[in-house]
Parts: C-alpha cells; sequence; structure tokens
C-alpha cells in the first residue's frame, strides 16, 4: 500500500486492500510479534462526533503496536466550541502526534483535513460519506468466512445513508462479486453511489425491495440498521423496518453456508436467537477491527510498506 | 448595453460587433440567458472599473438566441474561459488587438474547475467556514465536489461562487 493517508475506500486497488488483509491475518496470527513495531508512536484521536467502538478498536491497536494515543475529547470541552476551523484543528494536533484519527459530521472533512497535514490520516467516518476503516475490517471478515472471489452478496437496510455500505461496495468492486442491494424504496443507495458502481468494470449490481427475491442465492448477507428518524412517524418506520428483520424463520430459505454481518450497533434488525448459529459473523467482525486497524496503522507508519 | 443598432442577422453584423473593442476578449455564442453568469464565473462585476458591454439574447445563426460579452483591455486565457463551459459550451473566445481578432478558439472542458462554484450539499465540509477552494470533477454530464462527491447535473450556473 503507497499512499499517504486513507480517506476512502475508493482508493484502494486490489493490491492495497490485500496488502492490508494479508498483514492483518499475519497480526491476527501471531499478535505478539507486532508488539513493539511502533514503541513511543502517539496517534491522535479526533473524534467530532461521538464513537464507541472504532474510538477503542484504534486505540486498542495503537496500543497492541506498542504505541500510545492523544484524545481530542468530546468537542464541548474542546476549542472547537470556540469556533476553531478543523483545518486548524488538524494542523495544531498534527504537531502532538504521529497519525491522525478523524471522525467528523461533514462529507469530505477527512479529504479536506489531510490536505492540511503531512502525518498519515485516517478517515474515521465523515457524515453520510466514508468510513473506509471499517471496509477493511468488512472485506477482512467476508474474506475469513466467505472468500472474496466469485461472491455473491446481499447488502440489506438503509443503503441511503449508510457510509459503511457505500465504502464496502465500492471495495467490493474490486473483486469478482455480485452484489444485491435490499432496501425499502426510501432508503436505496444514492444515486451518485451507483453512478460510481457504474464506472467500475464488469461490476455486477441489482437493487430489490425484498430480501426473498435473492436470499438463497446469497454467500454474505450484510445488514444494516433502519434508523427511526429516517421517517417522518413511527407508524411508517414500523411497517418498513418490520420488512428488514431477519430471524430463524427468514433463514429458512438461506444457504447453510450463509455468512451474516453486521456493522453493529444492531436494535432488532437481527433477532438474537441467530447469534448462536453458524451464520452469525458480526462479532468476529467487531473483535477483526483490532487487527485490521492494527495493519493499517502499521502500513501507514511505515511509510507505506511493510517490513518483510 | 446592447448595442440596438446591429441586431440584424449575418457575418457582417458578426464582424461589427466582435470590431468593436480595441484590445481585449469578446466571448461570443453564449447560451441566452448566461452573460451575467459568464461575468460572474470571470470575477468581472465592473467594480475594477473594466469596460464591459453584454448582449443578451441577440439573434444568432448558431444558437436561435445567444449572448456576447466584450471585454476591453483583458485577455482571457484558455484556463479561464475552459471554466465556462459548464454554462457556455458553445462559446467562442476572440482575442482583440487593435480592433482586430488575432486569436479565436472554442472553450474546450476542463477536467477539474477551482473556486469558481460552491457545493450545493449542506453537509459537504467545503460549506462549512473552512479555508478551503471548492473543487469539482467535470463529468461527461455535470459537476462532482471533489470532497463530498455531490453529483450536480441541472442549474450549475446557480452554483456560481459569486463572492
Amino acid at each position: 500500500m503507497r499512499h499517504d493517508h486513507l480517506i476512502t475506500s475508493k482508493q484502494l486497488s486490489r493490491a492495497d486492500i490485500e496488502t492490508v488483509l494479508d498483514r492483518a491475518a499475519e497480526i491476527a496470527d501471531d499478535p505478539a510479534a507486532a508488539a513493539d513495531r511502533h514503541t513511543n508512536a502517539l496517534l491522535g484521536l479526533l473524534f467530532f462526533e461521538p464513537s464507541t467502538r472504532t474510538k477503542m478498536s484504534f486505540e486498542t491497536a495503537m496500543k497492541r503496536l506498542g504505541g500510545n494515543v492523544v484524545d481530542m475529547g468530546s468537542v464541548e470541552s474542546s476549542s472547537v466550541k470556540k469556533g476553531e476551523t478543523l483545518a486548524d484543528t488538524v494542523r495544531v494536533i498534527e504537531g502532538y502526534a504521529d497519525a491522525l484519527v478523524l471522525r467528523h459530521p461533514k462529507q469530505g472533512a477527512a479529504a479536506m483535513a489531510s490536505e492540511f497535514v503531512d502525518v498519515p490520516l485516517l478517515n474515521a467516518g465523515d457524515g453520510a460519506g466514508h468510513h473506509p476503516t471499517q471496509t477493511m475490517l468488512d472485506l477482512y471478515t467476508i474474506r475469513e468466512n466467505a472468500g472474496l472471489d466469485d461472491l455473491t452478496i446481499g447488502i440489506m437496510g438503509d443503503l441511503k445513508y449508510g457510509r459503511t455500505v457505500h465504502s464496502l461496495a465500492y471495495a467490493l468492486t474490486n473483486f469478482d462479486t455480485r452484489q444485491h442491494f435490499i432496501s425499502p424504496e426510501s432508503l436505496q443507495l444514492p444515486r451518485e453511489v451507483v453512478y460510481d458502481l457504474h464506472q467500475q468494470d464488469d461490476t455486477q449490481i441489482r437493487e430489490h425491495e425484498a430480501l426473498e427475491s435473492v436470499l438463497s442465492s446469497l454467500d454474505v448477507l450484510y445488514v444494516t440498521r433502519i434508523q427511526r428518524e429516517r421517517f417522518p412517524d413511527e407508524n411508517e418506520y414500523q411497517k418498513v423496518a418490520g420488512e428488514y428483520q431477519i430471524d430463524l424463520e427468514t433463514l429458512e430459505e438461506a444457504s447453510d453456508d450463509l455468512t451474516i454481518m453486521h456493522p453493529l450497533p444492531r436494535v432488532d434488525e437481527i433477532a438474537p436467537e441467530i447469534d448462536e448459529t453458524e451464520h452469525a459473523a458480526y462479532f468476529e467482525q467487531a473483535h477483526n477491527g483490532v487487527p485490521v486497524r492494527m495493519a493499517l496503522l502499521d502500513l501507514l507508519l511505515s511509510g507505506g510498506e511493510a517490513d518483510e | 448595453m446592447s448595442d440596438d443598432h446591429d441586431h440584424h442577422d449575418g457575418n457582417a453584423d458578426h464582424e461589427l460587433r466582435v470590431s468593436k473593442i480595441q484590445d481585449g476578449t469578446v466571448i461570443d455564442h453564449v447560451r441566452g440567458g448566461q452573460a451575467l453568469n459568464v461575468l460572474a464565473i470571470l470575477g468581472i462585476d465592473g467594480g475594477e472599473g473594466e469596460e464591459v458591454s453584454v448582449g443578451m439574447n441577440v439573434p444568432s445563426d448558431r444558437l436561435a438566441r445567444k449572448d456576447i460579452v466584450k471585454v476591453e483591455d483583458r485577455e482571457l486565457s484558455q484556463d479561464e474561459v475552459d471554466v465556462l463551459s459548464l454554462i457556455a459550451p458553445d462559446a467562442s473566445i476572440n482575442i482583440v488587438r487593435d480592433y482586430d481578432v488575432v486569436e479565436k478558439h472554442r472553450v474546450e472542458r476542463p477536467d477539474v474547475v477551482e473556486g469558481v462554484l460552491s457545493c450545493p450539499n449542506a453537509d459537504c465540509i467545503t460549506t462549512d467556514g473552512e479555508p478551503v477552494t471548492s473543487r469539482f470533477e467535470v463529468l461527461q454530464d455535470g459537476v462532482r465536489c471533489s470532497y463530498c462527491g455531490t453529483i450536480v447535473r441541472a442549474g450549475i450556473a446557480e452554483l456560481i461562487d459569486t463572492n
């Protein structure tokens, strides 16, 4: 991987992705070997929006590489509250840290911020835009469970606002995949995303309103949460959300090998009874965040190249 | 502002229009009604004392109705005029010196336009008071914000940043 920053999964080639996933697999196999890779290195955490798991997994990843973190803390307690621009904030924090992780409510925030800093910057979510480190752990989980080539994946739920979905869909175009997008009409993929996907060679994408039409063909079903606030009223939400929840009965039509993923947190879109089945991969997926983020930090902090 | 006495058809009329300025640039064959947007893109508002003539919705052979913009004492560069392709794709540019057209060229679609348009996405970082210049990639049929990815196909002229 030869990049200074990680802003969007669109910037990544198949070779880039495989470099990261291979490194993550090495680290997962032998975490102790990575324990002193970046002793004394500091990672700056700039979370302008609340986050639990992304932030904690970055913190864990950095510490497991032998480094440490410095945290801007919440927006309320920072100088942002005083009206400082993001461009100024990152230029200041870059002086304290060897790499930065940024989550920000505005789309394009990470792309802009990266133009103001020389240290590696990792996008941990920019509004409805991109979330490429989530994508990398999703790809890692898919590869471990179903393989990334000759893959049929269904991506279901809120496809309009779900940034994890957009990033994942872009990244999957690097592989031999058939992508089915399942959502209510009002939460379909943004046309911008469809446009981009169609720009890729050999991309096979289909949009559906009902899971039943494709469920039996799927190797992976990636479920996302449909949020209440996307709907004008409670009734409408209940009606729509109910159609995109899965339980054991739903899965009667599914392949025995179906892998079910979810970026978490879930509310009720996956029934707890599925947790104990072989299908469930969402907790494993969340745990994969650590080795994958370790791999990304290792590669970026090493100047883009793994030590061979 | 419009020259009332030369609104008849034909090449003679065209020659007449072009030959009217001594030195500067004539932007001809602008889509009818877009002349003020052309000036906005070029950052010309008359405030610097430039001598500017604008003809709007005059009859044209190539376009049913066209606008024409003449700017005295300023020769526009190719980069400057290429931005005009977004709103005036048929425009022709005449560089005039001592009443003669010394260069004539068409606008070409640039790959990127910077600092000209503002992103219509209220959630885009470029609309949030940051010290960043807007940047749009030019697509076949529209433009796309380099930061948030928003694609605009219709109404590009409304995005012209007049600040």
